[in-house]
């Protein structure tokens, strides 16, 4: 009896394991809070709505904008104008037609209400008109370069006007079964489980998706996400799913594949705030003396595994006008040593909380510790979680916070926002955290945002990035590589600058 | 003391001891640093002033918290456990969504961990010093010492990575679309290796206390007496040692029960149980604050209903409990 309970068991097991063909399955961690991605824009609302929603462009790895709802598009002469062509015959994936009336209604109501970070880039924008069902133009006060990159469907998603308008945007019903142009349409939602989309058989380009099924499986343990890609239960681990020691010993599997591209529009910089307003960490020397003192290659090399760049500047090398003609601060502890004194330290005690996002940070956070205690600092680990770690930096509690921060492919988008003076106010994690005030930094950065042309602009960031690099209100560490790690025989799956949050129009399974 | 006002007696201390819970929790909740707005905001990868302050008044977080602590009172004498904001729908029905997972992880571990170990501490104590019952004893030990995370993922390395034999996390084959008995059989696979898991520490501590309760029980006055009186084996051990030494043992599988809501985080997210052990670590991260309060509510509320059911069955089992003024 207990054998034929066990061999039954068995082959239902192994029946079981082998999914359906045109089937894909990927992990999301955390579970996204909602899928509509004009209200939530985190990274897992990302990954998931990233097919159903789009946008005007998309961005090739290079950071070039390739045409997506938008079929093409002209800058004016002066700058300050952006006129695009919309794609016809592109329907809601309820049916009706997508057109310029519903460009205007995102940008200009939906998620002038709803975006931070768009309201950044918004406040350059004079005025959003369509001139006819299929033109949208958008004319701007003064040049401001960054503008063609925030097309992007987590940055600009198209909301559907004929659902959204005059409602509460918040409890709208169709909340809960986003209606987006995408290549995949919303099936199914298990809380806890999964999220189920199928493939948009009236999608506008002919032969894609090729995919039929995408399954987003939620499993909340590191461990037992990396046994899923293992034993066949998931597909795709986009990258940061598993721990650092778990992604070598799963590339080295056979049929395994992996890449670092599809993360050139975020470049992920990990950085440590270090707080300019009280403490050791508002002395300029104390600040020079972590950089010299702390191992960064050792970082990558051990912590990381060997994935990702030193970051040596305020801006990613893979983002535009990164300069590499700034101070390095190699390592360096004797002359760590040396400001160390020469900053007055006293010996008390320095706080360094670490990001709550999993192991490799905590070790991060305790290689710190231990470069900073062979200096001669008194160092100690904070312990909190992601709510304590969010509302520290925002009330400013804290002497060494770490953090990773997101550029948006252009100085103006990601990297600005934490250096302007005018940028400082409790309450965000997102903003100028560390309390650095430099008015030349400010004016430079205006100056930049706004400037013609792009060696002009390049001239400008070049020297912001020296200015704050000798300045150091921040602890630049690492660029960071979050491998995608997939089964060979998914193609086409990180085709842009965004990865796998968009890229499942393209992908396809070979046999 | 009739049984109805024993009932009527603990139904409202019950409900005096749920408020006072409802109190604490709350303000123990607020009093953790961050709220929800924050983990949103951080999460969002960008937050302005605007942003946050929307996200407070959606949550009702821009009211002083003693006006909060009211409207979420009010709306629990309602049988109204608030709105989730992070999972966008009323927590009653997120709770009522996930209850049933765990109740069908916890029942079986809880049932399974109190027959199985009944059985094995019974028979432990019939072969008291001889190697069986060592091997039996060794082994409940170390079930009982190990962690429980650490069973769990060596479970999962051998029975399903190794051996292959079970699935090795989830709730159901995804997307399988199965029907009929199918579901079923798929369900009973999915659900062996964490009903395991977490029922071999409860084994552990039920087959130890079997044990000893048994063999203090053998040695008392009356078992001695019945065997003189010339009773088989079977009715003294039956009749009564078994009802007296399983006092204790109902008294312990009493606490336990209450524990049948909450008690299976570990085992939940090691497994990907789609439970409320799990969702209630989730909104803990999260601050998730009125599903955290409703999934302590209905916690709270399983614990004294248990009790109140251990009192009540302590009554069947032993007459002499409840005879109340003189015996």
């Amino acid at each position: 009896m207990k054998k034929f309970i066990t061999t039954s068991l068995m082959a239902l097991t192994l029946a079981g394991a082998a999914h359906a063909e045109n089937r894909l399955d990927i992990v999301v961690q955390p579970e996204p809070p909602s899928l509509m991605l004009g209200l939530v824009s985190n990274g897992p609302t990302q990954l998931v709505a990233g097919d159903i929603y789009e946008s005007l462009l998309r961005y090739d790895t290079d950071l070039n904008p390739m045409p997506s709802l938008a079929t093409s598009w002209e800058i004016s002469d002066d700058a300050l104008t952006y006129t695009f062509k919309l794609r016809e015959g592109v329907t809601w994936h309820d049916g009706k037609p997508f057109t310029s009336a519903d460009v205007v209604f995102s940008v200009d109501k939906f998620l002038r209400e709803t975006h931070a970070r768009l309201r950044v880039s918004l406040k350059h924008v004079e005025s959003i008109t369509a001139p006819d069902d299929y033109t949208v133009v958008f004319k701007l006060k003064q040049p401001f370069g960054p503008f063609i990159g925030v097309f992007e469907a987590g940055t600009m998603p198209m909301i559907p006007k004929h659902i959204y308008e005059g409602t509460d945007y918040k409890t709208n019903p169709a909340n809960n079964t986003p209606i987006g142009t995408g290549p995949f349409k919303f099936k199914a939602w298990e809380k806890g489980s999964y999220i189920h989309l199928v493939k948009n058989e009236n999608y506008y380009l002919d032969g894609k998706p090729a995919l039929d099924d995408v399954y987003y499986r939620v499993i909340p343990d590191a461990a037992s996400r990396a046994v899923a890609f293992e034993n066949g239960e998931v597909d795709v681990l986009p990258g940061g799913s598993v721990e650092n020691w778990d992604v070598k010993r799963l590339i080295e599997m056979d049929g395994v594949c992996s890449t670092g591209h599809g993360w050139e529009y975020f470049a992920p910089h990990a950085m440590a705030w270090m707080n300019n307003r009280q403490g050791p960490t508002a002395s300029k020397e104390f600040r020079k003396a972590v950089m010299y003192a702390t191992d960064r290659e050792f970082v990558k090399n051990v912590i990381w595994n060997g994935y990702g760049t030193v970051a040596t500047s305020p801006v990613s090398s893979k983002t535009n006008f990164y300069s590499d003609d700034t101070i390095k601060y190699n390592y360096d502890p004797d002359k760590a040593r040396e400001l160390l004194k020469a900053s007055g330290y006293n010996g008390e005690t320095v706080r360094i909380l670490p990001l709550p996002y999993g192991e490799t940070w905590q070790r991060w956070a305790e290689a710190m510790k231990q470069n900073l205690e062979e200096i001669g600092v008194n160092v100690q680990v904070v312990a909190t979680d992601v709510a304590g770690w969010n509302q520290k930096q925002a009330e400013w509690d804290f002497d060494i916070a770490f953090t990773y921060l997101y550029q948006y492919g252009d100085p103006a988008l990601g990297v600005a926002r934490s250096y302007l003076s005018s940028n400082i106010a409790k309450g965000s994690p997102w903003n100028n955290v560390a309390g650095y005030k430099n008015p030349k930094v400010d004016d430079l950065f205006a100056k930049a945002a706004i400037a013609p042309t792009n060696e002009q602009r390049q001239k400008l960031y070049t020297e912001i990035q020296q200015i704050l690099v000798d300045d150091v209100p921040v602890a630049w560490q690492l660029e960071i590589e979050f491998p995608t790690i997939y089964r060979c025989n998914v193609k086409d799956l990180v085709t842009t600058a965004i990865g796998v949050n968009d890229g499942l129009r393209d992908a396809y399974l070979e046999d | 003391m009739t049984i109805v006002t024993a009932i009527s007696g603990r139904l409202l201390k019950a409900v005096i001891t749920l408020l006072m819970i409802v109190i604490l929790n709350f303000f123990l909740i607020h009093a953790a640093p961050g709220d929800p707005a924050a983990v949103m905001a951080g999460e969002a990868g960008a937050a302005d002033a605007q942003y946050i302050a929307q996200l407070r008044e959606q949550f009702g977080l821009d009211q002083p918290l003693l006006t909060q602590f009211w409207n979420y009172v009010s709306g629990i004498l309602q049988l109204d456990l608030g709105y989730s904001y992070r999972q966008q729908m009323p927590v009653l029905d997120l709770i009522l969504e996930r209850l049933p997972a765990t109740l069908i992880l916890t029942l079986t571990a809880f049932g399974m961990s109190l027959i199985l170990g009944i059985v094995f501490g019974l028979a432990a104590a019939a072969r008291q010093g001889k190697w069986s019952d060592t091997i039996i004893t060794s082994l409940s030990l170390l079930f009982y010492a190990t962690p429980l995370f650490w069973v769990a993922l060596m479970a999962v390395v051998l029975f399903s990575i190794k051996l292959g034999w079970f699935p090795a996390f989830g709730y159901e084959t995804v997307g399988a679309d199965y029907s009929g008995f199918r579901v079923v059989l798929d369900r009973l696979e999915h659900l062996v290796l964490p009903a395991f898991t977490l029922g071999l520490f409860f084994m552990a501590v039920y087959l130890r206390m079997t044990r000893s309760s048994v063999l203090e029980v053998s040695q008392m006055d009356f078992v001695k007496t019945a065997r003189a009186k010339g009773l088989s084996e079977n009715i003294i051990r039956r009749r009564h040692i078994l009802r007296n030494a399983l006092l204790p043992v109902v008294t312990l599988a009493g606490l336990q029960a209450g524990q049948l809501v909450g008690g299976a985080v570990l085992t939940e997210t090691v497994f990907a149980w789609p439970g409320i052990g799990r969702l209630m670590f989730e909104s803990l991260t999260a601050r998730d604050y009125n599903t955290l309060l409703g999934v302590f509510l209905i916690s709270a509320a399983m614990v004294i209903l248990f009790n109140i059911m251990t009192d009540l069955v302590y009554r069947l089992i032993d007459p002499r409990i409840g005879a109340g003024g003189s015996s």
